[in-house]
C-alpha cells in the first residue's frame, strides 16, 4: 500500500518547504519527502528577489519594477509580479525571524567578500549592518578563521564607498579552540556561555569574548561579527552581546557551512509542522509510475522501494547543487522523471570562457508552463499533475541576477497553492 | 660461493621493496624488478591502517601478535610515514557482549594494549560516533601511507647498492637444467619512467636467487616456469569521503563482516571494505552496490557519512594464498598469514621462492623472513638491521610532533606542510600566531601561504604553485577570497600590498583556475562549479563589485523597518543597544 497525500513535494530546500506550506495552507493533506540537506546550508540566509537585470544594471532599488523587465520565460514573468508580492508576504507571516518586509526597496548587505550586495530580507541578525544605515562600523574577525578578514573587508567596503567609517580589528576567540575549529563549535560556546580557558582562568565564551572586543571600540555604535552567534538561540546570543557591550551586534552573512542558512531551514521545517504538513528526510525519490498523470513516485529506503501517491506532485529538486539538475558528459537531464531539460548539444557551449561570463549552465532546468509543469521538447505538459519550483527551474541565472531565493518561494508559493486547488 | 650472490626481486610492492632493503643491507646485490611504477599493485590501492592487531585479535592471534610488534617497529623507523590516531573497536547494541569480551581477552594475550571505554567517552573521543554505541576498546591502531613507506624503502636499498628497475615487466624466467637462473623483462619507455641503463628493449637479468613478490599476480609468474601457485585474488573496495568525519580509526566489534571500519588518511576518511573473489586482479568490476554498502553499514557507526559526500572510490586486490588441501569456500575464511614456497622443496625447481599472502604491516617481517631464507640458501649469516636503522626521511621527520603540539597543526595537514617544505619547515611554520588551514582541499596553512607571498609577492598564482593553495577538489571555490585576504595589508621589501592589489590578484586568481575547470564540466565537477560560481557571485557579490564600477547611491536603498529602532544614528550606544524585536 502506497502512503498517500493529496500534494506531495519531493525536495526540501526553499522551493519544497514554501510550496509544502502553500499547499497546507490551502488546506491541502500534504506530504514532503526529501534527501539531503538543501542549498541553504551554503547560502548566505540572505533572501534575494532581484538585485540586477539579466544585462547587469544595478544594483535595484526595486526587485519588483525590475520583475517586468525580465525575458517572458524568466520563471517570475511566468509565475507574475503580483504572485511573487503574495509569495513573500508568506514568507514574512511564516519566518518571523526576518527584516525587510516593511519596504519593497532592496538593502544593501555588507558580504564578507567586502563587496556589498542588494537583497530582500535579511535575518534580524545581519539587520544592524545594513549598508544604507550611515552609522560607524566596527568589523571583528578572528585570528583561526580565515574566512572573515576584518581589515581586509573593512578596506574593501570603504573603496566601494559606504556612507560611514569602517575598521576592522582581528583578534583571538578566547580559550583553547584548535585553528580549525568547525563554525558550529564557535555557536554552541557563544550560546552556551560555555567555559574556555583564558590565562588559565575558566571563564564563559561570550563573557570573554566581550572582554575582548570592549577594548577595540572607538565610538562605533555597531560592530559586525562572523556569523556563528549561536545555534539554536541566535537572538539570545545577540541580545546578550548587545546588552554587555552596548553597542548593536550583528553577522555578516555567511560562508559555508552557513548558519544563518541553516537556522533558516530548521525555521521552515517547524513551520510546515504548524501548518500540518508531514515530511520525512534521509532517502531520495528514485522512480515513479505513470503515464499522462504521476500515479506513484517510489522512495529508496535501505534497498526496499517505498510507493508514495498524491493526486499532485510538486517537483523543488534543486538545481546542479542540489542535484535536481544532473549531467554526465553528453547530456543534462532531470534524474527522477526525465523532464526535458533545454541545454546545447555540445557541452563546450555549457559555458562561457570568463569566470563571471554568461554561463549557459547556471540556467539549466525544465522549462514551465503558466502553471508550473514541466514541458517536454515539444511544448507539452509531461505530466498533467507535476509542477516544478525552484533551482530545479531553468530560464534565469540567480547568481548574477541576485534571485535565488525569491525564485525559490514565489515558484514553490505558486506550485503548492495551484497543486493543493486541484486536489480538491 | 666466489663472489656476492645477485638476488632478483620481481614486484615492487611493500613486500618486494622491503626484501629488496633487507638484502642490500645485508650486502647482497640485489635488483629489484616492477612492471608498473612502484605501489602498482596492492600496496597503492589498499586501505592504509596500520595494524594493531586488535582485528586478528580473536580469529588469528598469530597475525595479532606480529601486527603490534611490527606497529612499534614501524612508528620508530617510518615515523614520517605514520600517523598514530589510535583506533577503536566499538560495540552498538545488537553486537554480542560474548564477542566484545573475547575481542578484549584476544588483546591481552597478545599484548596489545586495550583499555574499554564507555559509550560516552567513546564519543567524547569521536564526537560523530552513533549515539547508541554501548562502548569501545581503544587500541593502537594507525594510518600508514603506502607511497611514502614504499618510496623511503627503496631510497634505504638504492643506498646499499640496490638496482630497482621500474616499468619492466617480467616476461619469462630463465630456466637452465631445471633451475631458475634469471628473469627475462621487457623494458617499456615513455615519459615518467626511471631506467637503470637500459632504455627500451627487452634484458636478460641473470640471478644467483629469484624472489617472486608479486602478490597477486604470483601464479602468473609460476606459470612461467609450470608450477602452481593457488593464489586466490579477493577484491575489496575503499571509498574515500571528502572531509576527515573521525580522527581515530573505527572499527566493528563483531567478527568478521564487510564495511566494518573507517580509516582517517589525511584530510579524508577511508571506508572499507569487501572481499569477493575474482578471477583476473587486473580486470574485474567494480560496483556501485560496493560503494553503498560502505556509506549504509558503516553509518550505523558513523550516522553522518550517509550525509557526506565521497571523492571517489578504488578497489584492491589481496594476494590470499592457500594450501591446496584447504579449499575454503569463502574468501573471507582465508588466512591473512603469509607463505613462503620453496619451489625446490615444493616443487623441485631450484632456485625461486614466492612469497604471498601476508599484510602491509607486516611487510617487514615477511621480509626479513624471505631475506633469511636467501641467505641460508647462501650460507650467508648475516643479522636483519632493518628494524633499527630508521627510514630516509624519518630522522627529518622527527619534529613533526613537536610541530603538531607547539603549532595546534591537525595532525595530516602539519605532514603535507613539513612534507612540502622540507628542511625549511622550522622556519616557515615557527609562528607564534594561530595558524589555521587557508585551503582545506590541500591543506596549506596561513605560515606557509605568508612564506610564499615574502617569496612571490603579489602574484597569487605565483603563491598558488608554491603551496597548491586552490588545486584540489573545489578549485579554489573556498579558498580564493582566503588567499586575497591573506595578501592584504602584508608588507615584502617595504611594500604593502593594499586593498586595490590584493583585489587584482583575487580575480586574476580566480579566471586562471576557472580556465582550468571547463575541460571537467559535467557531473560532480558541474554541480562545483555551480556551487562555486554562486559562492563568488551570489555571496560575495564578486561579479558586481561596487569598488570596481560605478558609485552605489546608497541612500536609496532600506535603511531598515521599525525593528532596527536605532537606524537614525542617534541615541545608541547609551541605552545598552536594547532594541525590540527579540
Ligand atoms: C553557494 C550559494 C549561495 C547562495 N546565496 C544566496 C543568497 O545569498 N541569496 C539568495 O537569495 N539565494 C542564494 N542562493 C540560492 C538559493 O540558496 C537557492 O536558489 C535556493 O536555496 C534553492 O532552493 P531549492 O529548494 O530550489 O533547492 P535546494 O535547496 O537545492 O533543495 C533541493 C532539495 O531537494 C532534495 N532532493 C534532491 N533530489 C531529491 C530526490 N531525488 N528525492 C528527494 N529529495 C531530493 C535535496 O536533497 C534538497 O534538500 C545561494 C545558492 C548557493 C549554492
Ligand atoms: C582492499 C584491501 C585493503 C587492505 N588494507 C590493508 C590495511 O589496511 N593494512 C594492511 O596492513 N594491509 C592491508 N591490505 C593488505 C596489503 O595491501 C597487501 O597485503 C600488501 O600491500 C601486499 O603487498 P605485495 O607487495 O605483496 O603485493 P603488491 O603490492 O600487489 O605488489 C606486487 C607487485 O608485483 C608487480 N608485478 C606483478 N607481475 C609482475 C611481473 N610480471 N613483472 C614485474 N612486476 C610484476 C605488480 O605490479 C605489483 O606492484 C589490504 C588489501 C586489500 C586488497
Amino acid at each position: 500500500m502506497a502512503i498517500e497525500s493529496d500534494v506531495l513535494v519531493i525536495g526540501g530546500g526553499l522551493a519544497g518547504l514554501s510550496s509544502a506550506i502553500s499547499a497546507a495552507r490551502e488546506g491541502a493533506d500534504v506530504r514532503l519527502v526529501t534527501y539531503k540537506q538543501s542549498t541553504l546550508r551554503q547560502a548566505s540566509g540572505l533572501i534575494d528577489v532581484l538585485g540586477y537585470t539579466p544585462d547587469g544594471d544595478g544594483p535595484l532599488t526595486d526587485p519588483y519594477e525590475g520583475i517586468d523587465a525580465l525575458p517572458e520565460d524568466h520563471p517570475y514573468r511566468i509565475v507574475g509580479v503580483d504572485t511573487v508580492r503574495d509569495a513573500m508576504s508568506m514568507f514574512d507571516e511564516v519566518v518571523d525571524t526576518y527584516q525587510g518586509g516593511h519596504t519593497d526597496t532592496n538593502a544593501l548587505l555588507p558580504t564578507y567578500g567586502g563587496t556589498v550586495k542588494p537583497t530582500a530580507r535579511y535575518p534580524d541578525g545581519a539587520s544592524a549592518g545594513l549598508a544604507s544605515d550611515d552609522r560607524d562600523l566596527l568589523l571583528v574577525g578572528f585570528e583561526a578563521m580565515p574566512d572573515f578578514d576584518a581589515p581586509h573587508v573593512a578596506a574593501h567596503l570603504r573603496a566601494a564607498g559606504v556612507p560611514f567609517d569602517v575598521r576592522g580589528v582581528t583578534i583571538q576567540f578566547p580559550g583553547e579552540l584548535m585553528d580549525d575549529a568547525k563554525v558550529t563549535r564557535y555557536a554552541k560556546l557563544l550560546e552556551n556561555n560555555g567555559p574556555v580557558t583564558v590565562r588559565g582562568r575558566e571563564r564563559g565564551a561570550r563573557d570573554a569574548l566581550v572582554e575582548r572586543i570592549n577594548p577595540e571600540l572607538e565610538d562605533e555604535p555597531r560592530v559586525g561579527l562572523p556569523a556563528v552567534l549561536g545555534d539554536d538561540d541566535a537572538a539570545g546570543v545577540r541580545a546578550a552581546l548587545e546588552a554587555e557591550l552596548g553597542v548593536d551586534v550583528f553577522e555578516v552573512p555567511a560562508t559555508p557551512p552557513s548558519m544563518p542558512g541553516v537556522r533558516l531551514e530548521d525555521r521552515l521545517f517547524e513551520a510546515l509542522d504548524e501548518a500540518g504538513g508531514n515530511f520525512e528526510s534521509g532517502n531520495p525519490v528514485v522512480s515513479f509510475d505513470g503515464q499522462d498523470r504521476v500515479e506513484t513516485v517510489y522512495v529508496d529506503k535501505q534497498d526496499a522501494r517505498i510507493p508514495f501517491s498524491a493526486d499532485q506532485y510538486v517537483l523543488a529538486t534543486g538545481g546542479l547543487v542540489g542535484k535536481g539538475v544532473e549531467s554526465d558528459r553528453e547530456r543534462v537531464y532531470e534524474p527522477i522523471f526525465d523532464c526535458y531539460v533545454p541545454h546545447p548539444e555540445d557541452r563546450y557551449d555549457w559555458f562561457d570562457e570568463a569566470v563571471f561570463g554568461e554561463h549557459p549552465f547556471a540556467g539549466f532546468g525544465v522549462d514551465p508552463d503558466p502553471e508550473l509543469r514541466p514541458l517536454d521538447a515539444g511544448g507539452s505538459p509531461e505530466f498533467q499533475n507535476l509542477r516544478a519550483a525552484g533551482s530545479v527551474l531553468g530560464g534565469y541565472d540567480f547568481a548574477a541576477e541576485k534571485s535565488g531565493s525569491g525564485v525559490s518561494i514565489a515558484t514553490g508559493y505558486h506550485a503548492g497553492r495551484i497543486a493543493a486547488q486541484e486536489a480538491q | 660461493m666466489a663472489s656476492t650472490p645477485h638476488v632478483l626481486v620481481i614486484g615492487g610492492g611493500s613486500t618486494g621493496i622491503g626484501i629488496a632493503r633487507d638484502l642490500a643491507m645485508r650486502d647482497l646485490d640485489v635488483t629489484l624488478v616492477e612492471q608498473g611504477n612502484l605501489t602498482h599493485g596492492t600496496t597503492g590501492r589498499m586501505h592504509g591502517l596500520l595494524h594493531s592487531g586488535g582485528r586478528y585479535a580473536v580469529s588469528d592471534q598469530a597475525s595479532a601478535k606480529e601486527c603490534i610488534q611490527e606497529n612499534r617497529v614501524l612508528r620508530d623507523i617510518a615515523s614520517h610515514c605514520v600517523e598514530m590516531t589510535g583506533g577503536m573497536f566499538v560495540k552498538r547494541p545488537e553486537d554480542t557482549e560474548e564477542y566484545f569480551e573475547k575481542k578484549l581477552e584476544g588483546c591481552r594475550e597478545c599484548g596489545i594494549p586495550a583499555e574499554v571505554i564507555s559509550g560516552e567517552e567513546a564519543r567524547k573521543r569521536e564526537p560523530h560516533l552513533a549515539k547508541d554505541i554501548d562502548k569501545a576498546i581503544a587500541v593502537p591502531d594507525g594510518a600508514i601511507d603506502p607511497f611514502r613507506l614504499v618510496v623511503a624503502n627503496a631510497a634505504s636499498a638504492e643506498q646499499h647498492g640496490a638496482r630497482i628497475e621500474t616499468h619492466s615487466p617480467v616476461t619469462d624466467l630463465l630456466i637452465e637444467d631445471g633451475e631458475v637462473v634469471g628473469v627475462e623483462v621487457k623494458h617499456k619507455s615513455g615519459p615518467g619512467i626511471r631506467v637503470h641503463g637500459t632504455e627500451g628493449g627487452t634484458e636478460e637479468i641473470r640471478a644467483d636467487y629469484v624472489v617472486n613478490a608479486s602478490g597477486a599476480w604470483a601464479g602468473q609468474i609460476g606459470e612461467m616456469a609450470d608450477v602452481d601457485i593457488e593464489v586466490r585474488p579477493s577484491k575489496g573496495v575503499m571509498t574515500i569521503m571528502n572531509i576527515r568525519q573521525v580522527d581515530t580509526v573505527i572499527n566493528r566489534c563483531r567478527p568478521k563482516g564487510d564495511a566494518d571500519i573507517v580509516v582517517p588518511h589525511e584530510t579524508t576518511a577511508i571506508l572499507g571494505t569487501t572481499d569477493e573473489e575474482v578471477e583476473d586482479p587486473e580486470d574485474y568490476p567494480e560496483e556501485q552496490w560496493e560503494v553503498d554498502l560502505m556509506i549504509d553499514t558503516l553509518k550505523e557507526l558513523v550516522p553522518m557519512l550517509e550525509e557526506a559526500r565521497t571523492i571517489r572510490s578504488f578497489w584492491g586486490v589481496r594476494p590470499l594464498y592457500e594450501p591446496p588441501d584447504v579449499g575454503s569456500e569463502d574468501p573471507t575464511d582465508i588466512t591473512r598469514d603469509f607463505f613462503l614456497l620453496d619451489h625446490e622443496e615444493r616443487d623441485d625447481l631450484p632456485g625461486m621462492t614466492s612469497i604471498v599472502g601476508g599484510k602491509f604491516t607486516t611487510y617487514r617481517l615477511m621480509a626479513e623472513k624471505i631475506s633469511d631464507h636467501v641467505c641460508e640458501q647462501f650460507d650467508i649469516e648475516r643479522e636483519c638491521r632493518t628494524a633499527d636503522e630508521p627510514l630516509p626521511g624519518s630522522e627529518d621527520f622527527s619534529v613533526l610532533r613537536d610541530y603538531m603540539e607547539e603549532f595546534g597543526l591537525r595532525s595530516p595537514i602539519g605532514r603535507r606542510s613539513v612534507e612540502r617544505l622540507g628542511s625549511r619547515a622550522d622556519e616557515v611554520l615557527k609562528t607564534n600566531e594561530p595558524n589555521p588551514v587557508i585551503c582545506e582541499c590541500e591543506g596549506v596553512t596561513r605560515a606557509e601561504v605568508q612564506d610564499a607571498i615574502k617569496q612571490s609577492g603579489s602574484d597569487l598564482n605565483a603563491v598558488r604553485i608554491r603551496t597548491r593553495a586552490s588545486m584540489g577538489n573545489c578549485q579554489g571555490g573556498m579558498c580564493v577570497h582566503r588567499l586575497a585576504s591573506e595578501l592584504h595589508d602584508t608588507s615584502v621589501d617595504g611594500d604593502t600590498f593594499d586593498e586595490a592589489i590584493a583585489r587584482e590578484a583575487w580575480d586574476e586568481l580566480l579566471q586562471e583556475r576557472w580556465k582550468g575547470q571547463r575541460h571537467a564540466l559535467w557531473g560532480e565537477q558541474l554541480s562545483q562549479a555551480m556551487l562555486n560560481y554562486a559562492l563568488h557571485a551570489t555571496t560575495q557579490n564578486r561579479d558586481n563589485d561596487p569598488a570596481d564600477g560605478e558609485p552605489v547611491d546608497f541612500a536609496a536603498f532600506d535603511a531598515g523597518g521599525d525593528h532596527v529602532g536605532d537606524a537614525s544614528g542617534t541615541d545608541v550606544a547609551a541605552d545598552g543597544g536594547e532594541t525590540d524585536g527579540y
